[in-house]
């Protein structure tokens, strides 16, 4: 019984998140989300030399074959330092669709794209997790048609993994005829999302595994798990930042961080998101070693995280007071990655509402 | 990561699952419970001859003397309660005076006074809060002074959990009332029959009575009953609390009450509808899975920790108020998934499982308050976790505006 991360795994977090200190910087992350890049390719190479797309890659296809809370530990740093990198679409729910319903011949091209930045994937199946504007993706003949809206990595994928409505995945080309990327604006610059029209759109399948749907489930539990690492991330920089500030911040003579109803702002921050850290580990863990809990635990991590980051998101505005609430100091990219995650694949209402079903029918 | 037992660790679960199942007979009764009873008193022996409680007590002093393993603690608490076994005697000798004894105790105290207190000859109550002096403990004022070669004791205390069930107290007085607040306290113990000693139930707001009120008029203790040297009292009560000795609490303790939520709310329902198909009610009940969820392993996180000697810092500092809070809004749903059910209590038409959600509901809540109020925590939690300032103290000069 050991529940912890290894020592390999705290190495992992620290030379992941050692690097996006010194590069994802505030004015990086202006630089982007207020240009016209999708990305920030400076920071997008320098994470894909340090191996981090390859992560869930199996080592026969030149991967590094780790698992799921490795690649949640990265993403948690890239939350925490709010990269404007693709990284929970592409390098996560991507790989895992690959590898449980890609062919052999899909794995063996895509993978050393993937791991090379060379491939970037795009993931469309919102309306799994719910419909909005009666969307829907259906096959016909071997080809796409209607709409799927909050498609993931729309300003930088090559390639997209789409689900119809039936649970199928399919392979499309970023630039096939018939697809049509619309972008949409989100409160989040730092991630892309747009609509993909499909009008008789070429598509290859992922093998026929998936008809039942059980690698979208994965995929999206996988996603889910990751946009729970990325909050968990950027809710606990929040904390840091608000303290930071607190403990500089003078009014009346005093610190604002040796008052009460400051101090307890953030304790409450910080009594909220600490088990968090072991929430999320579980729910990742289990997707490897616990499959028949994953499903639920992937629920529950993202709810609960979600729920409790926007608390965090909000409070350590508060402790900043009206400098916060500006663009001064960049708090709001953290608040709006925060708010952006909390409905991505699902908010917390409608995530519960599908856990209870799963639970009790 | 990884949430397996080790062989050495399963066959230690089976060996206690063993001893519950064969041992029923030798339990106690439902009566019997009290810690004075003849049954009571042999199954505490049994346990201990096991090593099933007093488990790391050494051997010399009536313990069991094994060497603290913190899992195989927790696995010997899991394994009772699954089977439903009773375990061990607790009460504040056990829990405090005996780790504080084998800290700073004199050999001869320790030899006089641990081995009664395991086999619950003698019952413990703790004498620290007084009506003014609660999160701010240190400003104790009950006094003793020494007469004729004894202290005299002069106070009251208030929150004294079992005292009108205990034979013994251990107590913190003022004895050098001219030392700073921290350095005039002594910690002394006696007997609670003494004349000058006279001990109210306290009854709070769920109809029962499980503390006490104790006043002090000259109650006279031999002077070799105290624990470490005069003044040195702050010390002494707080030695214990950098040991843990396995007392960490159940942390699937929310998760097995929300499981007695979810059967009730299979069988109750509301105009005709289960609560279990409620969306208003699943909604909560799954908001409150996710939080028990995390509280879980957060658990494991700390036993794991505590495995492998290591200091948790933050993690640990947020159990208290992290867990009463989750545990009093568990109590809360249940009593708002019975609605005006919910509000019946005692002996009544209709009500519920003998009105535990409500009684939780409020003992819950004096559990947010004792043992550190849930704003005492989160100082506690600002200033050790985050690295925070106390809130400067009142009545200080102000400090002059930079010009």
């Amino acid at each position: 019984m050991e529940f912890c991360l290894s020592e390999e795994q705290k190495l992992l977090q620290d030379s992941v998140g050692g690097y996006l200190a010194s590069v994802s910087t505030v004015e990086k992350i202006r630089e982007t989300a207020t240009g016209d890049e999708a990305m920030s390719k400076e920071i997008f190479d320098g994470l894909t030399e340090l191996g981090v797309n390859s992560v869930l890659i199996p080592e026969e296809h030149g991967g590094m074959g780790m698992s799921l809370l490795d690649a949640a530990l990265i993403q948690e740093m890239i939350g925490r330092h709010a990269a404007p990198v693709p990284y929970l679409a592409n390098a996560g729910m991507a790989v895992v669709g690959l590898n449980e319903a890609g062919t052999a011949e899909q794995k063996e091209v895509l993978f050393p794209k993937i791991a090379t930045g060379e491939a970037r994937i795009g993931i469309a199946m919102s309306e799994r997790t719910g419909a909005r504007e009666d969307a829907k993706v259906t096959l016909e003949g071997g080809t796409l048609n209607g709409r799927s809206l909050f498609a993931l990595d729309t300003g930088s994928a090559t390639d997209f993994i789409v689900c119809d409505n039936e649970g199928g995945l399919h392979l499309v080309k970023a630039d096939a005829a018939g697809l049509e990327i619309t972008a949409m604006g989100t409160i989040d610059n730092t991630r892309s999302v747009g609509e993909l029209k499909f009008s008789g759109t070429p598509a290859q399948p992922l093998s026929s595994e998936n008809e039942k749907g059980l690698a979208a489930s994965k995929m999206l539990a996988a996603g889910r798990v990751l946009a729970a690492a990325d909050t968990l991330g950027a809710a606990q920089m929040m904390i840091e930042k608000a303290v930071a500030y607190s403990l500089e911040r003078k009014q009346f003579n005093r610190i604002i961080g040796s008052y009460q109803a400051v101090k307890h702002m953030c304790a409450e921050m910080a009594a909220g998101l600490d088990p968090c850290h072991s929430l999320l580990w579980y729910a990742a863990y289990a997707a490897d070693a616990i499959p028949e809990e994953a499903e639920l635990a992937s629920m529950h991590a993202k709810s609960h995280i979600s729920e409790i980051g926007t608390m965090c998101a909000r409070k350590s505005t508060e402790v900043h007071g009206g400098i916060g609430f500006t663009e001064v100091l960049g708090l709001h990219f953290w608040f709006k990655r925060i708010g952006f995650n909390r409905q991505l694949l699902g908010g917390p209402t409608s995530i519960r509402a599908e856990a209870a079903k799963l639970q009790f029918g | 990561m990884d949430l397996k037992l080790s062989k050495e660790y399963e066959d230690f679960r089976q060996e206690v699952r063993d001893f519950c199942e064969k041992s029923k007979d030798q339990m106690p009764g439902p009566r019997e419970i009290g810690a004075s009873d003849p049954k009571r008193q042999a199954w505490q022996k049994l346990l201990i001859e096991h090593g099933y409680t007093a488990r790391t007590i050494p051997k010399e002093y009536g313990g069991y003397g094994a060497e603290p393993d913190v899992l195989k603690s927790r696995i010997i608490s899991e394994a009772f309660t699954e089977t439903k076994t009773l375990g061990g005697l607790s009460n504040q000798g056990i829990s405090m005076f005996v780790p504080t004894l084998l800290e700073l105790g004199t050999e001869e105290q320790k030899k006089r006074w641990i081995k009664p207190t395991l086999e619950g000859t003698h019952v413990w109550c703790q004498g620290y809060s007084e009506p003014n002096s609660g999160s701010d403990l240190a400003s104790l004022q009950t006094k003793a002074h020494v007469e004729d070669g004894m202290f005299v004791i002069n106070g009251q205390k208030i929150w004294t959990s079992g005292a009108h069930e205990s034979d013994m107290m251990f107590c913190l007085v003022r004895t050098e009332p001219d030392a700073p607040k921290h350095k005039g306290i002594s910690y002394l113990f006696f007997e609670t029959d003494n004349p000058g000693i006279d001990r109210r139930l306290l009854p709070n707001m769920t109809g029962a009575a499980s503390f006490n009120e104790v006043f002090f008029t000259d109650a006279k203790v031999p002077m070799d009953q105290i624990v470490g040297e005069r003044g040195d009292g702050w010390n002494v009560c707080n030695a214990t609390l950098k040991h843990e000795r396995g007392m960490l609490g159940d942390p699937n303790a929310a998760g097995t009450r929300l499981k007695t939520i979810i059967d009730m709310m299979h069988e109750e329902t509301l105009d005709g509808q289960r609560l279990i198909d409620n969306p208003v009610y699943r909604d909560r009940l799954v908001q409150l899975q996710a939080e028990a969820t995390a509280m879980q392993y957060h658990g494991l996180r700390l036993l794991t920790a505590s495995i492998k000697k290591e200091n948790p810092g933050l993690s640990r500092l947020i159990v208290k108020l992290q867990g009463c809070e989750l545990n009093h809004q568990i109590a809360s749903f249940a009593v708002d998934l019975l609605g005006e059910l919910g509000v019946l209590y005692g002996q009544t038409p209709l009500v519920r499982n003998n009105g535990t959600w409500q009684f939780s509901y409020m003992y819950d809540l004096g559990l947010i308050i004792g043992g550190g109020t849930a704003q005492i925590q989160k100082n506690i939690i600002s200033e050790h976790g985050l690295g925070m300032p106390r809130e400067p103290k009142v009545g200080q000069p102000k400090p002059a505006i930079p010009a």
